[in-house]
């Protein structure tokens, strides 16, 4: 037993060196940190940490595992609840999750079961020797819509079952959220590829360029012979504050920005796509979404780097690890700051200045913290007189999302929440239509990478058990 | 992969792409687009539908070649193919309950004004079509808006075929002989949708314009697309392309549509040359 209070530190890129290039900022643990790591489970008789995990995974067993250095072994356990453990090892909050209820935690640091997950993930997809065998049809057909975290784990867990699943997406590349808007920095896409190449091995099909409510309907996936859909389309509509010069030039949503970035690869000079780059930046929120902007931008080489969110360090909901990351890369904290406008160049003696239109800054007011609301969660407030001038080249907006209309504009007696997210039963993630199962951000709003996965697998048993006894 | 089955030159910058996309081809409706990419590290651009054959399964594109991925686009051989393909996207043309419409097209814009002129006639609409091109040897699709027109103007600006003059003009010259229009539908370049829309105005004519913004995904998710129409902000890819020309502010998608020129033209430039250098070399 390891009863060092501290975890093994994740060896990473110097700040300096990574603030200017897109490779991994995490190097992950060798073979030896990890079964050191590992071997600080305390093995509790009711393990708090399984109960943190929204999949469930036996943590405890294959921690045990790892600290043996039966890395195959223990990525079995995993891959028997979590069907990308490589990209949650990564991605996860895992300081509101299993590691936010390790007893280790409570006196000293919790086990690093984030860092030994990726370890062990990296080590299969490294050593295993042949791609899973694709298992005897059952001769069920199921259709499931994107490609993003709740439709791969959908796939995964009914393909290994038997079933003949073929995923629609609509874009050019499969992998959803996981390729457009999580950064290269913070998650390989070599690593995505993998996890949909093993999917692949189980017999799933995989049709890009299929936009379900444009290409196809619901009602056509039903007519070509599937006999369950899940829609698994992930956030939708980017948000904007409604504040004079939104649409002016240099005005992006994060979901924009980190498109053009990720997914059509703007940041290299042989891609198409162009991207602005350089200057002074500021993306406004305090989510994840938007430390991976903030990052982006600072990598695409700008000279500054703002956050902007209107509450204080207490209340920004990213993940702990990258608000570190981003303040030891210098991207400058504004909290409790609030932006009224985004002003842009005018030339009023010649319509035709190229200038004209393009962002040059952003009227900001200072807020405090007033009232709880009715979810506990203090209410900025603005202190009058307070706002001031920044002077900005390109504003990221990273203020969440609203459901995609697409599907429910064009599925009759699909029911949808007063917030456009599609009602499910919780249990099974069936909707209000026979045979149409739901999960992930198109349900829930913009939420985690492994809730979703949660709600894929939720739905993919539920289809399994109205299927399989057919 | 998409197949291009058939491809035409329709003037020296203006090239038409018949696509091999059946299930594009099954729910294309006119005034909807689809998105491209023409290979793997191309960008995705919107091109308006401009005819489709769902029992061929292909899909027609008309562009003009501006920038580096159009040009990329013009050199793919009839038999090549692109790397994606998808839609149509977009809202469809409502055709319904029009008695007399003029449609009024510019320069590559007529390659979608014809399909909309199209979809009225069959409808049994009278249709007007008003078409205006920068001189003669520019004219697209001519004897196809004949063929679906009641009444059709040309006009050139530099007078070398049909009257010498800009859409507009033939427009308020029609308004002003006493057609009574219940719609006018207008395509083309944004600044000449903002004077048609002016002209329509005046006389209270409802007056659709479909716009063309720069886009990537195509289905709500980015909002690059995004412009005023009566005040509010609308995504064209889900919202439109076509929205009531009245509402909408023409001065700032200009200004929009030009966020990126420096770029587009170092890129064209950029190709041009590479092309330049493989014809050298043959």
């Amino acid at each position: 037993m390891n009863m060092s209070k501290q975890k093994n530190p994740m060896p990473t890129q110097d700040p300096a060196v990574r603030a200017h290039n897109f490779d991994e900022v995490a190097k992950g643990y060798d073979a030896e940190t990890a079964e050191n790591e590992a071997d600080r489970c305390l093995h509790c008789k009711n393990p708090a940490c399984v109960s943190g995990c929204p999949v469930k995974i036996n943590i405890p067993a294959f921690l045990q595992k790892a600290a043996a250095g039966d890395f195959e072994g223990a990525y079995a356990v995993i891959t028997a609840e979590s069907s990308l453990p490589a990209v949650c090892g990564r991605v996860c909050p895992q300081e509101n999750q299993c590691e936010g209820q390790c007893v280790r935690g409570k006196n000293g640091d919790p086990v690093g079961i984030g860092r030994v997950e990726r370890f062990v993930a990296d080590w299969h997809n490294e050593h295993a020797a042949a791609p899973a065998e694709k298992p005897v049809s059952n001769g069920h057909r199921v259709a499931v819509i994107g490609s993003g975290p709740s439709g791969l784990t959908c796939a995964g867990d009914l393909a290994k079952k038997g079933y003949d699943v073929t995923i629609f997406e609509a874009l050019h590349t499969p992998g959803g959220v996981l390729v457009y808007g999580i950064p290269e920095f913070r998650l390989p896409k070599a690593i995505v590829s993998r996890e949909i190449e093993g999917l692949s091995a189980l017999g799933v099909r995989v049709c890009t360029d299929v936009v379900i409510g444009r290409t196809l309907s619901v009602d056509d996936l039903f007519d070509e012979g599937y006999e369950a859909v899940f829609i698994g389309s992930g956030a939708g509509l980017p948000r904007f504050m409604n504040i004079p010069g939104e649409n002016l030039k240099g005005v992006y949503s994060a979901n924009e920005y980190l498109t053009r970035v990720n997914l059509m690869k703007a940041y290299r000079a042989d891609s198409d796509t162009p991207v602005m780059k350089g200057g002074r930046v500021a993306v406004v929120g305090g989510g994840n979404v938007a430390m991976d902007a903030a990052r982006t931008a600072l990598r695409l080489g700008a000279d500054k780097v703002y956050i902007v969110y209107r509450r204080s360090m207490e209340e920004l909901p990213a993940r702990r690890e990258e608000v570190e990351h981003a303040m030891e890369e210098g991207i400058e904290f504004l909290l409790l700051n609030n932006p009224v406008e985004i002003l842009g160049y005018h030339n009023p003696n010649d319509r035709r200045d190229p200038k004209n239109g393009f962002v040059t800054g952003m009227r900001v007011i200072r807020m405090e913290l007033g009232e709880p609301d009715e979810r506990g969660r203090r209410r900025p407030v603005e202190i009058p007189g307070s706002e001031y001038e920044l002077a900005l080249d390109t504003v990221v907006m990273a203020i969440g999302t609203s459901p995609n209309p697409l599907i429910k504009s064009t599925t009759p007696g699909l029911d949808v929440n007063r917030h456009g997210g599609i009602v499910v039963e919780e249990e099974t993630g069936k909707t209000s239509l026979d045979g149409v199962y739901a999960g992930g951000d198109a349900v829930t709003g913009a939420a985690t990478v492994i809730l979703a996965m949660g709600a894929g697998k939720t739905a993919a048993a539920a289809i399994d058990k109205a299927l399989g006894a057919r | 992969m998409f197949e291009i089955v058939r491809r035409a030159e329709l003037n020296p910058t203006v090239t038409l792409l018949e696509v091999a996309a059946p299930l594009v081809a099954k729910k294309a409706r006119p005034g909807q687009f689809i998105i491209l990419r023409v290979d793997a590290a191309g960008e995705r651009i919107p091109l308006t539908i401009a005819d489709s054959d769902p029992e061929k399964g292909t899909v027609t594109v008309i562009f003009q070649i501006v920038g580096a991925t159009t040009e990329k686009l013009n050199h793919v051989p009839a038999g090549g193919c692109l790397a994606d393909f998808v839609g149509p996207l977009g809202r469809a043309t409502e055709i319904g309950g029009v008695k007399k419409v003029a449609v009024v097209g510019g320069g590559v814009g007529c390659a979608i004004a014809y399909p909309v002129a199209k979809a009225f006639f069959e409808a049994g609409a009278e249709v007007h079509a008003v078409v205006g091109f920068r001189s003669k040897d520019l004219i697209i699709l001519e004897n196809e808006f004949r063929a679906h027109a009641h009444k059709f103007v040309l006009m050139t600006d530099d007078g070398s075929a049909g009257e010498k003059g800009l859409v507009t003009d033939a427009l308020r010259r029609l308004i002003e002989a006493g057609e009574r229009y219940d719609r006018v539908v207008t395509i083309g370049p944004l600044i000449m949708m903002k004077f048609v829309s002016a002209v329509t105005k005046e006389y209270g004519i409802p007056t659709v314009a479909s716009m063309n913004p720069v886009m990537i995904d195509g289905t709500g998710m980015c909002g690059g697309c995004r412009l005023t129409v009566g005040g509010e902000t609308k995504f064209a890819c889900v919202d439109g392309p076509e929205f009531d020309a009245h509402l909408i502010d023409f001065d700032e998608a200009m200004e929009r549509g030009a966020m990126y020129r420096d770029f587009e033209r170092a890129a064209h430039e950029a190709t041009c040359n590479l092309y330049r250098m493989g014809e050298s070399k043959q």
